[in-house]
């Protein structure tokens, strides 16, 4: 099959930058190991307690290490479950200082649900029997909404909480 | 090439499925309007209409109903143009056409009574009531009828044709449906074996993430099912109708081939932040993915090249002259090339989001949707619309008069400056992290909040002037349908070169292009799905409240 010439320029271009594209991605994948969340650890939805990372007790903020938190959440039609504060009413913000690394870990109690922390790379699909992880360092200060972004029923935008980096 | 007239029977077939493709156009196009109205914050629905009936309504209608009916309907008017049909080809014609509409009809009723708030995708275990998955199943089945009747079609034609090539648009129609029929069977599987079982209550639960994997393995073709009709309108009707010839007969058919192997192994890409798969296994996806890049820059070489060509040959030797020349009053060419402006930002963008990390900015946020308003609210669309104008009037009889051609320019320059609003409001407030698929909300209030808020207005007024473009749409189908002064409109195929040269036979043999599809599927898929199964978790029960249902 003829090829015009200025079509082979063309293709060759192309090719070259899907070829430096994919480099680029792969690199950053493999050997910087930024990949997208993908944990496959899995969990039953009808007891999610029984992961010990989802116990009452060990939901919401947890300092692991200096700089170092763990956030624990269970989602379920239309709330996060953040924990406690002292004063035993449910905890809606995250509060963390700037510049910490924040693992968040994830899970469902019934449907499919998103877990954007918006304006982070925080972003993860959750569902029912899967853990979802994202670890993040904090390097801007404000408050940030988290948001359902999957949809998850007539509540859906009505799911959300909030982190704030000060 | 020999062209078939259209016979009466024939005509109102192919018509048919257009009358549902308009009709599904203006509901679709409502809810649309309504959802943009409710997210700006300042209109709540009436009589207690839900959010996500609405949306579920408009995605549903425009995302499968009216692409399908219409694809299905002007394909077969391409077979029946360029290879004939048969009576009894006809009557499955029709069996194909009541089939879909029977199952869409059963679908709105369960949508519309607020029984299958589940969106398009219908992701588990949020259950709908059973008869909006058996509706489903109906389109589905009603657009194989489809498919075989035109595989069927090219055959019979073959057979009285030996050692011809087979012309141009059959062999694309043929492409596109080999491709839905192989996406389909994923997305069959999961509603009849795994779902429809599941709602009815004879099995207690469902595997989430298979579902979802077998969606996105139908999720993604879906979106080339749309493309394909447009591409083959770019390759084999454009030329014709600013009065040139075929770029490269053989070229194009390469093109559709490719399209076909990388149009299926690539679904992982929508599941990319997805916590049950390999990330080797999306990235392998991600590299199938981007191979679309090849065919999409064929494809963009070819049309300007047939816009040069045919343009020096009327004489305009300048630089640009050839540009300036083209039919620019003739909506019949500007409506799809404001379409192919429109693929450059939306291929892009496109790019972006397969990107394995990048996607992880705009997962599920409003840029997804900013995008696909691009690709197939606009590109795809326009281009439709853009085959409406000739063929509508084709099937009736009538004539594309001065007047209907000045109101269908008027018609994309509305849609271009709407969707140029709404889209790129989207597109913004997507990097900022707003949300798809929500309904109107403050959240915990904040500056992020309030500047989400401030786009979602922006995208009420895009909205409200897309609306106005699809009224003014409708209106032209009615009179073109109905009330147009009566006449021949040209079906317009383009021709090859008189010299053109010869296309390689390997391009039509179809054992070895579906071979490799094949093969590529189960390449991309099987490690990743056997994994999926073998690490399940526990399956999840259905859940029927947090969509309202009780």
């Amino acid at each position: 099959m003829h090829l015009h010439k200025y079509e082979k320029v063309w293709i060759v271009f192309g090719l070259a930058s899907l070829v430096l594209f994919l480099l680029i991605i792969g690199f950053a994948a493999f050997w910087k190991g930024t990949h997208p969340q993908s944990h496959i650890e899995t969990i039953d939805p009808q007891n999610v307690e029984a992961h010990e990372s989802f116990q009452p007790d060990h939901l919401g903020l947890t300092e692991v290490a200096d700089g170092k938190y763990v956030v624990n959440i269970v989602a379920s039609a239309f709330h996060y479950d953040l924990g406690k504060e002292e004063d035993g009413t449910a905890t809606k913000t995250i509060r963390v200082p700037k510049g910490s690394t924040v693992l968040f870990q994830v899970t469902s109690k019934d449907v499919v649900h998103g877990f954007q922390v918006a304006g982070t790379n925080v972003n993860m699909m959750v569902e029912p029997g899967h853990i979802s992880r994202f670890e993040s360092v904090m390097k801007n200060n404000g408050e940030f909404t988290v948001v359902c972004n999957e949809y998850c029923g007539i509540g859906h935008h009505l799911m959300f909480g909030t982190v704030e980096v000060y | 090439m020999e062209l078939f007239n259209f016979s009466k029977k024939e005509s109102r077939l192919y018509m048919a499925f257009m009358h549902v493709t308009f009709i599904s156009l203006l509901i679709g196009g409502l809810m649309g309007l309504l959802q943009t109205l409710v997210r700006s914050g300042k209109y709540t629905l009436p009589f207690n209409i839900d959010y996500y009936t609405i949306l579920t309504t408009h995605g549903v209608i425009l995302g499968l109903v009216l692409t399908t009916f219409f694809i299905v309907g002007f394909q077969f008017s391409l077979m029946g143009k360029t290879v004939g049909i048969s009576d009894q080809q006809l009557l499955w014609g029709w069996i194909s056409f009541w089939v879909m509409l029977v199952g869409t009809v059963l679908a709105a009723w369960m949508i519309l009574t607020g029984e299958a708030s589940v969106l398009y995708t219908f992701y588990t275990p949020l259950r709908a009531h059973p008869i909006f998955y058996i509706g489903l199943t109906f389109v589905i089945v009603g657009s194989w009828i489809a498919a075989f009747t035109n595989f069927r079609q090219l055959y019979v034609w073959k057979k009285a044709h030996k050692g011809e090539k087979s012309p141009l648009p059959a062999f694309m129609v043929v492409i596109n449906m080999i491709m839905w029929f192989v996406a389909t069977l994923g997305v069959a599987y999961s509603v009849i074996v795994l779902i429809l079982p599941w709602s009815l209550g004879y099995v207690a639960t469902v595997n989430v993430l298979l579902t979802r994997t077998l969606f996105w393995y139908f999720g993604h073709p879906l979106v080339y099912f749309w493309l394909l009709p447009a591409y083959m309108a770019w390759y084999a009707i454009i030329p014709k109708i600013i009065g040139g010839k075929l770029f490269s007969d053989p070229l194009a058919r390469l093109a559709f081939i490719l399209l076909l192997m990388f149009s299926i192994p690539v679904g992982f890409h929508h599941q990319l932040t997805e916590p049950g798969i390999d990330p080797t296994w999306k990235f392998i996806q991600v590299v199938l993915t981007f191979m679309v890049v090849i065919p999409s820059l064929m494809t963009a070489f070819s049309l300007f090249a047939t816009f040069e060509i045919t343009g020096r040959r009327k004489g305009y030797t300048s630089l640009f002259g050839w540009f300036k020349k083209l039919p620019w009053k003739d909506v019949r060419f500007l409506a799809p090339f404001v379409g192919m402006v429109a693929f450059i930002p939306g291929g892009a963008g496109g790019i972006i989001n397969a990107s394995h990390q990048v996607n992880s900015l705009v997962h599920n946020t409003i840029w997804i949707t900013g995008h696909f308003h691009l690709t197939v609210a606009t590109t795809v669309i326009l281009t439709f619309f853009g085959i409406a104008y000739w063929l509508i009037p084709h099937l009736t009889g009538r004539r594309l008069t001065p007047t209907l051609n000045k109101l269908g320019i008027i018609q994309t320059f509305i849609w271009a400056i709407g969707m140029t609003i709404m889209s790129t409001s989207m597109h913004i407030q997507g990097l900022i992290g707003g949300p798809r698929r929500s309904s109107f909300s403050e959240y915990a209030g904040g500056d992020q909040v309030s500047t989400w808020i401030s786009y979602q207005i922006w995208q009420a007024v895009g909205g409200t002037i897309l609306f106005v473009g699809i009224l003014l749409m409708f209106y032209i189908f009615i009179q073109l349908a109905f009330f147009a002064p009566r006449g021949y409109e040209e079906y317009p195929i383009a021709e090859e070169e008189v010299d053109a040269e010869k296309s390689p036979k390997i391009l039509e043999n179809w054992y070895l292009w579906v071979g490799i599809t094949i093969a590529l599927i189960l390449f991309a898929y099987t490690i990743p799905m056997i994994d999926i199964i073998k690490h399940s978790p526990p399956g999840s029960i259905p859940f029927d409240w947090p969509i309202g249902r009780s």
